[in-house]
């Protein structure tokens, strides 16, 4: 892999985190991240469909006329989201119906939009696709610390292994009722980006 | 870009390609998946049934082979407590819900329902000589966010309770979501819904039930309103506007 690649493939998951730099789909990272297990999913469907929507939009960019741009956007990105929920709903039912509204809901992450917008119009199809893998990796990983800490303190269980017993289970943990409520992840991202900034001062917006 | 070489014509006629295009992605894919999907939709009910039943263990990987022995689905009419003729595999209490033609305002709607359909389908699960063992009856009903369907399951006496069984409920994970513990459920076998003059008795004891009382079952700690919200589900589905009428005929031994 040149460095290239490299840079847009891995360069969201932390120097321009669409989450953490860019504080784009904030609202979906708050609904599905309690557990790690609704996360992963939500990661995988957010990573596809950035990547292939980025992908078929760079491969028309030159066709595309600039008036209509953003409803074809539009019309190939929900077309993309519906085909997810359906594979969903014929392969994993469970999930789907836990995670249903969210699935119907990545049309509207900025996100998928906001790449479109500002890299796949004006990029070759391979590394646009790239770059939708990317952000959805970088969306994912923000995703995953948050669940990680949500699920482990709020239920006491990671991907529904019991790590903390319960008291409800006769257990010696008390769940944190606040860590159950989709709010908390606001206290988990602002502590992540804050560590980020931390890490990577260059990131921090000048006054 | 392209702006440069843009006419009204050119943009009309590439808007219509691409919905074209993504019109049968999306057609193809819906109707591809749909045998799929209707296919885990009703192996989700069966298992529910099952779990309601205490089958579950026993069926093992081969739901449907068990469904289809144990299990045996009728329709009713609410009002009337009869069985009637009907396609139990379609039928849908919320479709049917939201049609004026096949569906009634409830009098006293306790479960907030607004609308609850005239027909329903009951399940008779049969023990291993074949005698009707669980009535699994679906119920549904507002909980704290959202309708909260599920499953009762009585013994034939049609007073002891199987087991109460939610299958699909938006409530608070870890507060009202814990109607799915399996600790809360194991609270609800032996219970009995009725008291000794036949009234709807049971009932969600904020603060825990006192040992020994066959009608109260603990509330939940943290989610008074999806309490009350189970209890009233159950007291409008017993009641006379729910099975009630079914239930009498069934005691009666009349159900045709």
């Amino acid at each position: 892999m040149s460095t290239d690649t490299k840079k847009v493939l891995f360069g969201p998951v932390v120097d321009n985190n669409p989450i953490a730099l860019q504080v784009l789909g904030v609202c979906s990272a708050l609904a599905v991240t309690s557990s790690l297990q609704n996360a992963l999913v939500m990661t995988i469907a957010v990573m596809l469909v950035t990547g292939f929507s980025n992908l078929f939009i760079s491969l028309i960019r030159n066709q595309i006329p600039s008036s209509v741009r953003i409803i074809v956007q539009m019309a190939i990105i929900a077309s993309l989201v519906i085909v997810v929920d359906q594979v969903l709903k014929a392969f994993s039912y469970q999930l789907s119906k836990e995670l249903s509204v969210f699935i119907g809901l990545i049309i509207t992450n900025c996100i998928v939009m906001g790449r479109a917008e500002a890299f796949a119009m004006k990029e070759k199809p391979g590394v646009s696709f790239l770059d939708g893998i990317g952000n959805g990796l970088g969306y994912g990983a923000v995703l995953m610390v948050v669940a990680f800490f949500r699920e482990l303190f709020g239920f006491g269980t990671l991907f529904g292994f019991e790590v903390f017993p319960l008291i409800q289970n006769d257990g010696w943990y008390q769940g944190n009722g606040l860590l159950v409520l989709p709010f908390s992840s606001f206290f988990i991202i602002g502590l992540i980006i804050w560590s980020i900034r931390q890490w990577k001062p260059e990131q921090v917006e000048k006054d | 870009m392209s702006s440069n070489k843009e006419t009204f014509g050119k943009t009309i006629g590439f808007v219509f390609i691409i919905c074209l295009v993504c019109a049968a992605l999306v057609s193809i894919s819906a109707v591809g998946l749909k045998p799929l999907q209707t296919a885990n939709k009703l192996l989700d009910k069966q298992t529910k049934i099952l779990e309601t039943a205490g089958l579950l263990e026993l069926a093992g990987n081969d739901i449907v082979a068990t469904y289809n022995q144990r299990v045996d689905a009728k329709m009713i009419d609410l009002a009337t407590g009869k069985v009637v003729e009907g396609d139990v595999n379609t039928f849908e209490e919320r479709a049917d819900a939201r049609d004026k033609a096949k569906s009634s305002k409830p009098e006293n709607d306790i479960a907030g329902l607004n609308r609850r359909a005239d027909k329903a389908v009951v399940y008779f699960v049969k023990d291993e000589q074949g005698k009707i063992a669980t009535i699994v009856l679906p119920i549904v009903g507002s909980g704290l966010w959202d309708l909260m369907y599920g499953f009762v399951g009585l013994e034939s006496d049609m007073n002891t309770v199987k087991s109460l069984v939610y299958s699909d409920l938006k409530e608070t994970p870890g507060l009202g979501a814990e109607v799915l513990n399996p600790k809360w459920k194991a609270l609800w076998p032996g219970k009995k819904m009725f008291n000794e003059q036949n009234d709807i008795a049971i009932k969600l004891v904020k603060g825990g039930a006192k040992a020994g009382d066959i009608h109260g079952v603990d509330a939940l700690s943290g989610a008074t309103l999806t309490s009350n919200g189970v209890e009233r589900t159950l007291h409008f589905w017993l009641g006379k506007e729910g099975y009630g009428p079914f239930i009498t005929n069934y005691r009666a031994g009349g159900l045709n």
